[in-house]
């Protein structure tokens, strides 16, 4: 079997002592930013992205899956506990989750995101192993036209998935798209909006960007509030282990939510979010028990299925960033900023000219659900210690760990001004109501756009029409059609809004 | 005005757009067959002016709702972190132009705690000093020694 060579070729390099160090301070370093309230994963990736700068390739790499993992797994523990999705993919974990945490049960809601997101990991990589070669073979079928199509396509997805207005998303996406241009344009070397400074050649950096908008643009923002809705959890958690019932209710919940996370991780667009909502819809729609609570006051089912297929999508969303070079979503696109910035250009190739790097980062991904779940469980009182830090004390660290983070990247104090402006700009942002995440997707896609669309309509010379009769750009392009079609009918519409509606 | 929220992002991306649209006239626009630096940056920003246009005037038309009422602009935590940022850049690498040296990362690391410090209120000093010095040492420790990041740490007179 082909696909067991590749895993043991992966698990080969993944489990050398100094590699497992890495994932393991990866975790540790991910959950303890992570679970920070008002730190989201996009905040906390980018804070520790410098910490990897001096690694080799491969160990940057194995430490920032450790990193991404960490974030995800503390974003989860924030939302059960304190009652703060810190992102849109934890939002329905905590309706089931702190109705638990409130009845005491905290523990048990902790475990049952813990292990479902773990078994659904397992399944996750295993996808991920078997559909990545095929997927990668797609990609050479893929033209200038159809890469274009698919971008459309997953930022298309981006937009229908944000909170809020569609149109504010849009807009958002557009000006990431702008603001991703400015610097050199590789095509003809002449530099493009940047006012003669010398800093700006080489383009804004995602890390300015993302530390500005996510870190320094919340503060800000959290601090705008007089009294901050903070309602922690005072009670010490016991009885951490589920109890058999737990077990027998959460299983098949956790088998759904997996099968569907795998499914909908794989399309452009986002599809953790999309995956835990379908999934906390689908738990609503399974018989209940008599003696079960609803789903909404406390029920275990409602924390292991979409942390589940929260899980599994963010498994299986690598299988488009690996094999095309597409980040599906803002997270993603974090990844992608980070791997170049090793050299390393995510897409078909990688697989081929680089199997030791492509297949121990899909055993280092196992190795990270497997620590956190074993890091965690242990730790989880030190990160409810964390919980209780006031504020006060948190946004001045955070504000210096960016600073010093982005000064790292280049030596440069140009960047640590520039998150102050981005700060500046994000705040603005949230205070209109405008979602971010879109911006920084459209931010790492808007140089790769523009160079597709150059060669597909170079190649047809410059006729448009190029991306409706190629079958696989059209097939994805009303994909596209079809997704934004779905979010305008009434009727889910509705249910969008409502599903939003806490934002 | 009767959505604010709306509106002012609608005139946001408007700027933005006109600007980027504006800007790329500076450049080739070329042809589609063969587009210049300036051709994707002109259409995209095109595309967002009409959006924000689209937003304003669709803010316009609505009745006044609740929540999208602007809140008022948060000046003190907006003037802090961005003074502790900018401080604490100058700090690091100092002014060659003003005759200021290098002061390095820990008085920096001091100024910026303080200095953000006073976008809470109330400001507790005695608070603030003691967790500037902890963030000094956990930096000294964690980005000098482990990480070992090429920063200027202390001040470096005469130079």
């Amino acid at each position: 079997m082909e696909l067991f060579d590749h895993l043991a070729l992966g698990f080969g390099v993944a489990f050398t002592p100094a590699h497992l160090m890495y994932a393991l301070v990866g975790c540790l370093l991910g959950t303890l930013i992570g679970v920070l309230p008002g730190i989201g994963p996009l905040a906390t990736i980018s804070m520790l992205l410098p910490a990897t700068y001096a690694l080799p390739p491969v160990a940057a790499l194995i430490m920032l899956a450790g990193i991404y993992y960490g974030a995800q797994y503390g974003g989860s523990t924030t939302a059960i506990l304190v009652n703060l999705p810190g992102e849109a993919s934890s939002v329905v974990t905590v309706l089931d989750g702190h109705q638990m945490a409130r009845q005491g049960r905290a523990g048990a809601a902790l475990a049952a995101a813990g292990i479902g997101s773990f078994l659904a990991g397992c399944v996750g990589t295993l996808v991920l192993a078997t559909f990545a070669q095929p997927l990668a073979e797609v990609a050479f079928l893929f033209g200038p036209a159809e890469y274009c199509a698919l971008m459309v396509l997953g930022l298309v997805g981006a937009v229908v998935l944000a909170s809020g207005d569609l149109l504010k998303a849009f807009g958002m996406v557009l000006l990431g798209l702008l603001l991703g241009l400015v610097g050199t344009d590789v095509n003809s070397g002449i530099a493009r909006y940047t006012f003669d400074v010398p800093e700006l050649t080489d383009g804004i950096g995602f890390i300015v960007v993302a530390m500005g908008v996510f870190g320094y643009g919340e503060i800000i923002s959290n601090l705008s509030h007089d009294s901050p809705r903070r309602d922690v959890l005072k009670s010490k958690v016991h009885g951490l282990w589920p109890t058999r019932q737990d077990w027998r209710r959460m299983l098949p919940a956790i088998a759904r939510g997996t099968g569907l996370g795998s499914v909908l991780g794989i399309l452009p667009g986002g599809g953790a979010v999309m995956a835990s909502f379908a999934s906390y819809t689908l738990e609503k729609k399974i018989h209940r028990h008599s003696d079960e609570p609803s789903l909404g006051q406390g029920n275990i089912r409602g924390v292991a299925a979409p942390e589940a297929a929260n899980n599994a999508a963010s498994q299986t969303s690598f299988i488009p960033l690996l094999t095309l070079g597409i980040p599906p979503n803002a997270v993603m696109a974090l990844m992608v900023g980070a791997m170049t910035l090793h050299n390393i250009q995510p897409g078909p190739q990688v697989m081929s000219s680089n199997p030791e790097l492509f297949w121990g980062l899909v055993a280092s991904m196992w190795i990270g659900n497997a620590m956190l779940l074993v890091l965690n469980l242990p730790l989880i009182g030190i990160w409810i210690k964390l919980l209780t830090l006031p504020y006060r004390w948190l946004f001045p660290a955070i504000v210096l760990f960016c600073a010093i983070g982005v000064y790292s990247t280049n030596n440069n104090t140009w960047d640590i001004w520039m998150v102050g402006l981005f700060g500046v700009v994000g705040y603005l942002f949230i205070r209109l109501g405008m979602e971010p995440a879109p911006l920084l997707l459209g931010f790492i896609l808007g140089p790769m756009m523009e160079e597709n669309l150059r060669r597909a309509l170079l190649l047809s010379r410059g006729d448009w029409s190029v991306f409706a009769t190629r079958p696989l750009s059209a097939a994805l392009l009303l994909a596209a059609l079809a997704l934004l079609a779905l979010v305008l009918l009434p009727a889910i519409r509705k249910t969008r809004e409502l599903a939003f509606v806490e934002d | 005005m009767r959505n604010a929220k709306d509106f002012y992002a609608g005139l946001l991306f408007c700027a933005a757009g006109g600007a980027f649209a504006w800007g790329a006239f500076d450049y080739d626009i070329g042809r589609s067959a063969r587009m210049g630096p300036g051709y994707f940056p002109l259409l995209l920003g095109l595309m967002l002016a009409a959006l924000g246009t689209l937003m304003m005037w669709r803010a316009q038309g609505q009745k006044p709702q609740e929540g999208q009422r602007l809140p008022a602009l948060a000046w003190r935590p907006l003037l802090a972190i961005s003074a502790a940022n900018v401080l604490f850049g100058l700090t690091l690498v100092g002014v060659p132009r003003w005759h200021l040296p290098p002061l390095g990362l820990m008085p920096g690391i001091v100024l910026l705690t303080l200095v953000a410090s006073l976008a809470g209120s109330p400001v507790r000093w005695r608070e603030s000093l003691a967790l500037a010095l902890l963030l000094a040492v956990l930096s000294y420790v964690v980005f000098v020694w482990l990480l070992r990041l090429q920063l200027p740490v202390w001040p470096s007179w005469g130079r």
